[in-house]
């Protein structure tokens, strides 16, 4: 029994099968890796988790709660946060204020005018948010547009925007593209201590193999839409088809 | 102050200070001179104007300079507002206060119901939809509507208007001279004036004026407290990204909505004082040219920022009133000093652009700000500062411009 249960989901993008009987099993508390060539599906996959993309057949349940048919906000209510493969930030406001938004916003959704409320009297949102940047390692940034950090900062932005909402499961597309190699070892050791302090399910697609076996204690791969293997890293690192599927030797 | 921090302080007390001595700033020049009566704006028609429209663009920043949403449809509300206003000073008193508040109240209910349709779509959907709802308000007032808004003629204040409340309240049908009441405040008729002679300068200080004013720094301080709130912040990322907040959990339309209604409740205030300055009101205030007039001077004075709207209309405005005034003899006698042929040609020349061609005038200005200051006229100032800081600091330039 996994908190997120996928069951044969298809997905054809007009002619095209984008995924074809996806089946996937996240377990609780666990970080889970869905890896594969380019174009494999995977960012299709996490676009039927979250509400951007409807499976044409198949079903997706997280904590026994189908997440077909109802609304991305809803989806988020629900405990399921996103890091997009191209971040999703808000370009126009400063880093501080990225991180004071998922703060502000209540866990059911609710909608508060705040209105009278100022800003700059919010210490306890403030700090929060601070501290999620400091965590990020952002800390001495907070002032900047998001607009200007290079793709690195906006990829851990997001992450901090994310984190801050305590989901409880974390969906992350290649939170390391685009990172430096100091950066990606800090983002590792950041995701893993996440894991371990906060207990947060993980699904993290991801091109880079070092993250991978780093992090994940289940990975799943996926070639042309389907998913070929699912097992413990150990055992993928060894398996055949995954040596072909990444050395380009599907067809 | 007031929930303000230092800078927004300074900004409203300059504001302030600036709009309390606009008689005397807009009539530089003796009332008698050449230049005086062309270029002098302190008349309290134009006053008024100035900032009944101040407060029109700093409502519609609300919704368009803060979420991005750009509605073509705030002349309806304007419109609205004035009706409401005017049935106000016919039944109930000649007070401009109830007059006031029920305008705000009805064009709040309007943009609601209007709001939550058009909100439905966003981008251009949007904007043609506020479009086609102004419009329609514009020919239901004209046609289907005229037992409430007078049709073609319009509505106006008149002899058999009941005016329940009693005499001190500012009741009755007519004042102690029989004539029709004008509206009021304090005993004080709006177009009550104190003149002050100087020498040959003639400053008039007027009561209507300072109503206008007083509620233009009201809806400025409320702008303020808007773009300083967690609220304003949840705006400026609809405006951002707004799948990011879908994705964050937030369902973004309670905070459109509202901020649309909020919109609309200025366009009413707006609407409401026009009526109370002159009570008289016709269909044409709802015309989407007067819709266009504040997405001009929004984007003029800078779409986003807090004083530029005020500083857009105060600009569209104070042009429209001198160049209408520009005629012919006036260019002759400005460029009367040439050589004939040269004063001809000169006055062919700019003669389009004046009077009737105040809105050529106005295109051409509007182009060449889009084109070499999207930010408007606050980016401008900007600009202009940071040519006078350089060196100094480096890091401002991180910071988005507010
Ligand atoms: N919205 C869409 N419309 C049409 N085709 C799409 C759409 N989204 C994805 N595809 C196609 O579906 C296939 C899978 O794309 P997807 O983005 O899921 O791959 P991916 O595994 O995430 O690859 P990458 O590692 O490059 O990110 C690709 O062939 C892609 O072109
Ligand atoms: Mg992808």
């Amino acid at each position: 029994m996994g908190i997120l249960e996928v069951r044969n989901v298809n997905k054809s993008f007009g002619g095209l099968k984008a995924l074809h009987e996806v089946n996937l099993d996240v377990q609780e508390g666990m970080i889970h890796a869905i890896i594969g060539p380019n174009g494999a599906g995977k960012s299709t996959l996490l676009n039927c988790f979250v509400g951007k993309l409807e499976p044409d057949t198949g079903t997706v349940t997280f904590n026994g709660r189908s997440l077909l048919g109802i609304r991305p906000h809803e989806i988020n209510q629900a405990g399921v946060s996103r890091v997009f493969q191209t971040p999703e930030i808000f370009r126009d406001l400063t880093v501080l204020e990225n991180v004071m938004i998922p703060c502000f916003a209540k866990r059911d959704g609710s909608f508060e005018l705040n209105a009278l409320r100022r800003i700059h009297n919010e210490t306890d949102i403030r700090e929060k948010a601070e501290q999620m940047l400091v965590d990020v390692t952002m800390a001495e940034k907070h002032d900047m547009q998001a607009e200007s950090l290079s793709r690195g900062d906006k990829r851990r932005l997001e992450m901090a925007m994310c984190l801050a909402q305590d989901p409880q499961l974390l969906l992350l597309d290649e939170p390391t593209a685009g990172m430096a190699r100091a950066d990606t070892n800090a983002t590792i050791d950041l995701l893993g201590e996440i894991q371990d302090k906060r207990k947060i399910t993980m699904a993290i697609i991801e091109h880079d193999m070092h993250v991978v076996f780093s992090l994940a204690e289940r990975i799943s791969v996926l070639a042309q839409g389907t998913v070929i293997v699912e097992d413990t890293p150990d055992k993928i690192k060894g398996n055949a088809k995954v040596q072909e599927a990444y050395l380009g030797g599907t067809h | 102050m007031y929930g303000l921090n230092r800078k927004d302080t300074v900004l409203l007390l300059i504001v302030a200070i600036l709009v309390a001595a606009a008689p005397l700033l807009l009539n530089p020049f003796p009332d008698t001179s050449a230049m005086g009566k062309t270029f002098n704006a302190g008349y309290p028609d134009l006053m008024q104007r100035f900032v009944i429209f101040g407060i029109f663009a700093i409502g519609f920043n609300i919704l368009f300079g803060l979420t991005g949403y750009l509605s073509f449809g705030h002349a309806a509300f304007l419109g609205v507002g004035s009706y409401a206003g005017m049935w106000m000073l016919k039944l109930l008193s000649i007070n401009v206060i109830p007059a006031i508040l029920f305008s705000i109240a009805v064009a709040g209910a309007v943009s609601l119901i209007i709001g939550w349709i058009s909100l439905r779509r966003s981008g251009i959907y949007f904007s043609i939809l506020t479009l086609a709802f102004a419009q329609m308000a514009f020919s239901l007032a004209a046609s289907v509507l005229t037992p409430i808004t007078g049709g073609e003629t319009g509505l106006q204040t008149s002899l058999n208007d009941p005016r329940i409340m009693p005499g001190f309240l500012g009741g009755g049908t007519v004042n102690s001279a029989g004539n029709i009441p004008a509206p009021s405040l304090l005993g004080m008729e709006m177009s009550e004036s104190f003149i002050l002679n100087v020498g040959p300068w003639a400053f008039t200080f007027n009561w209507g004026y300072y109503i206008c004013a007083t509620f233009m720094l009201l809806a400025f301080y409320i702008a303020i407290r808007i773009f300083r709130s967690p609220f304003g912040l949840m705006l400026k990322a609809i405006k951002s990204n707004q799948q990011r907040l879908n994705y964050t959990g937030l369902n973004t339309r309670p905070y459109m909505l509202t901020c649309f209604v909020i919109s609309g409740m200025y366009a009413g205030l707006a609407g409401g004082l026009m009526a109370a300055m002159d009570p008289q009101v016709g269909a044409e205030r709802m015309q989407w040219t007067a819709s266009g007039e504040v997405v001009l001077m929004t984007i003029l004075g800078g779409a986003g920022t807090l004083i530029g709207p005020v500083l857009g209309a105060g600009l569209i405005k104070y042009f429209e009133n001198i160049f209408s005034k520009i005629n012919k003899a006036t260019l002759e006698a400005w460029f009367g000093v040439f050589p004939d042929w040269m004063t001809d040609l000169l006055v062919t020349l700019v003669y389009p652009f004046i009077g009737k061609g105040w809105h050529l005038t106005l295109g051409l200005i509007f182009m060449l700000v889009v084109i070499f200051l999207p930010g408007g006229l606050v980016e401008g100032g900007q600009r202009i500062a940071r040519l006078f800081r350089r060196g100094k600091t480096g890091a401002g330039a991180l910071k988005p411009a507010e």
